[in-house]
């Protein structure tokens, strides 16, 4: 008998049941909550008079609408306002912990469930938002999900779900100086496609990805949704299980050592069947930037677009979409493209090592003139953190400004967002039109590294030039 | 919602929205996120698409008078891609919307309509062509979403189309209300919860 996958175990240690409509009744181990997605599941619960079964299983925080630049309450915004307060009356209402504005812990829901130590391995995890696949980083099936579903979550602690089939992503070689882990998950929906992923979860393996720390596996597994795939994991091994220990809700003492027995008893086994399987070379891989409208329209740093022609028939209206919101012309290249707004931030790339990614390029240069730039960090710990070791200074020197946490001009919902035609160069996760906040805003997607490059030359430079 | 009668034929109008891809973001921009309730997001859907930013219309399938009224949105690729956001579906669903055909959509998109009741089916990328081409040219014919048969009609045509088997089933036995089905099961959910290894400092 071949051996089972992590996703096989997992999923089948969480079955409750077989529903009458064919789907399976999963059982959810970690549910999180944010102000965006959650008001009118709540609003549901009072209205069929329903209470959270699980109520200790969920943990609630606020990011998306996250004014980053002034806090004080109440918020201008009056929108902005009255969601806030909607947040923390249910959860005071339904007994729910709320890391809130002003929490020491506040922060990106998917940048604090693993700085908590809630994000574990071998656990099922749901949160109303498409990048909770960023928590497959720990070896666990993360599902975004809708509000009716937040609602099922909070009534029944479960999901109703229909069965993945798993392919395996294997990624080998070393990478090159000024690649990074968005680089790979580019690559990878750039060769897969964004539809690509649609029916499977993804498991990403081999040696290039086994040497990646935590918070790089992070940035591949929260992009897993841009390929299509709802669920992205990859195994736990000692680098999970370090990053784990100590953290305030990780289990300790003796607890902690049989957590690890359990969460290597979940790992795919090394026979393990897979219903697909894909290959990447690392050596292969370059910086990258999307140039299009969907994070699989990406290129090397170095290479030229290609032509209408060059591209399959069935996808050309679609290219020709792109290519006219961009307002870039098929043959360019994309080094060398002037930027206006240069944003580090995000779920995909937010955490203390981003940032240190993105200073070590700043450092001692300036901001090009013209150019808007921020860092947003990706919670109040990473904020913390990258203060203690002065790359505030090193951002705010070089004329970046330095923000509270949120998610902020990935998604554009607080004040942050681009103005009429503005080109940002961004270390988020999706180059959508209008996803900055200006229906006519141009994303262009890349590691932070890339971001801080473009910053200070104004245009978009291969960060290898600036590499010592 | 969604106990007792299944939904069998969904019958009117069309309206086509073309393009691949089209995502969650463009069905409904981030900023109409702000409200904490769905009550008016049909007012916003697609809106940066139908409107320029001095608020004039542009021209838009969900604008033009001809498709007033149509309770079939016929789509292509990867339909609902990107966010989560329930925001998407419900603002399709509040403007009428009460089925979805298309070449394919993304899978959280496709789940959230399910628990509202709605039913998105796939076609060819022919077949869908053929299918906007006649609501265009004829817009106020009637379309028929035949979800027991597996099969949309329209002007005398037939055409065979796919669906999920767990929508069909949910949608055709009107078993869409997942939180009533698992409910149903809550003590099984306590059992399942006991042998979950990483629950066990919940139970002391």
């Amino acid at each position: 008998m071949s051996g089972r996958s992590l996703f096989r175990k997992v999923w089948d240690m969480h079955t409750v049941a077989k529903l009458p409509t064919g789907q399976v009744q999963l059982f959810i181990g970690l549910h999180l909550v944010h102000e965006v997605t959650s008001p009118q599941a709540f609003d549901m619960l009072r209205e069929q008079g329903l209470t959270p079964a699980f109520p200790q299983r969920t943990f609630a925080t606020v990011d998306h609408i996250v004014p980053t630049a002034v806090q004080t309450r109440p918020f201008a915004d009056s929108q902005a306002e009255e969601m806030m307060s909607a947040i923390e009356r249910n959860t005071r209402d339904f007994g729910i912990p709320l890391y809130g504005l002003g929490d020491s812990h506040q922060g990106i829901v998917h940048v604090i469930g693993p700085e908590l130590g809630l994000t574990q391995p071998g656990m099922t995890i749901a949160c109303g938002d498409s990048h909770t696949s960023t928590h497959g980083a720990f070896g666990s099936l993360a599902f975004g999900i809708g509000t009716s579903q937040v609602k099922d979550v909070l009534a029944t602690q479960c999901l109703a779900m229909e069965e993945l089939r798993v392919r395996r992503i294997r990624v080998s070689g070393a990478l090159r100086r000024g690649v990074y882990a968005k680089d790979v998950i580019l690559a990878i929906i750039r060769k897969l496609g964004v539809k690509g992923g649609i029916g499977y979860a993804y498991e990403y393996g081999g040696d290039t990805v086994d040497r990646m720390t935590m918070e790089e596996r992070m940035s591949i597994c929260n992009m897993s949704i841009e390929g299509g795939a709802r669920v992205g994991y990859i195994n736990p091994d000692e680098t999970t299980y370090a990053y784990v220990r100590g953290r305030e809700r990780a289990p300790s003492g003796e607890a902690f050592d049989r957590a690890v027995a359990f969460w290597k008893s979940i790992a795919s086994d090394p026979d393990a069947r897979y219903d697909d399987t894909a290959e990447l070379s690392a050596a292969e891989i370059e910086p990258m930037v999307t140039w299009g409208i969907t994070p699989g329209q990406a290129v090397g740093i170095k290479e030229r677009l290609l032509e209408i022609r060059d591209f399959p028939e069935n996808e050309r209206k679609s290219v020709e979409l792109a290519f006219r919101h961009m307002g870039l012309d098929p043959g360019q290249p994309m080094e060398g493209l002037p930027i206006h707004v240069a944003f580090i931030g995000s779920c995909t790339n937010s955490r203390l090592s981003d940032l240190r990614e993105a200073a070590a390029i700043v450092r001692g240069k300036k901001v090009s003139a013209g150019v808007r730039a921020l860092v947003v960090p990706g919670s109040q710990a990473v904020k913390r953190d990258a203060e203690r070791e002065g790359l505030d200074r090193v951002f705010a020197d070089a004329g970046f400004e330095w923000r509270g946490a949120g998610c902020s001009m990935c998604l554009a919902m607080n004040p942050d967002r681009l103005q009429g035609r503005e080109i940002c160069a961004s270390s988020s996760n999706r180059n959508f039109i209008g996803r900055q906040g200006s229906p006519t805003g141009r994303t262009i997607l890349m590691s932070p590294a890339m971001v801080a490059a473009a910053a200070v030359r104004g245009r978009l430079t291969d960060v290898r030039e600036m590499m010592n | 919602m969604g106990t007792g009668d299944g939904i069998t034929q969904i019958r009117g109008t069309g309206v086509p929205v073309e393009g691949d891809d089209i995502d969650t973001d463009r069905i409904i921009p981030a900023r109409y996120l702000k409200e904490i309730t769905f009550t008016n997001m049909g007012r916003y859907a697609f809106f940066d698409e139908r409107f320029d930013e001095s608020g004039k219309a542009r021209p838009h399938p969900m604008n033009d008078p001809g498709f007033d009224g149509a309770a079939i949105l016929v789509v292509n690729k990867n339909f609902g891609c990107g966010s989560s956001r329930e925001h998407a579906p419900q603002a399709i669903i509040r403007r009428g919307i009460r089925a979805i055909i298309g070449e394919s959509f993304a899978e959280i998109f496709a789940g959230n309509c399910m628990v509202l009741g709605v039913p998105t089916v796939t076609a060819g990328e022919g077949e869908v062509r053929d299918l906007m081409a006649s609501i265009r040219e004829t817009p106020k014919m009637e379309l028929c979403v035949d979800l027991p048969e597996k099969r949309v009609s329209y002007n005398g045509k037939k055409i065979a189309v796919r669906i999920s088997d767990v929508v069909w089933s949910a949608l055709t036995e009107g078993t869409w209300d997942s939180t009533r089905l698992m409910l149903a099961n809550l003590d099984l959910v306590r059992q399942t919860a006991q042998r979950i290894p990483y629950l066990a400092d919940d139970r002391k």
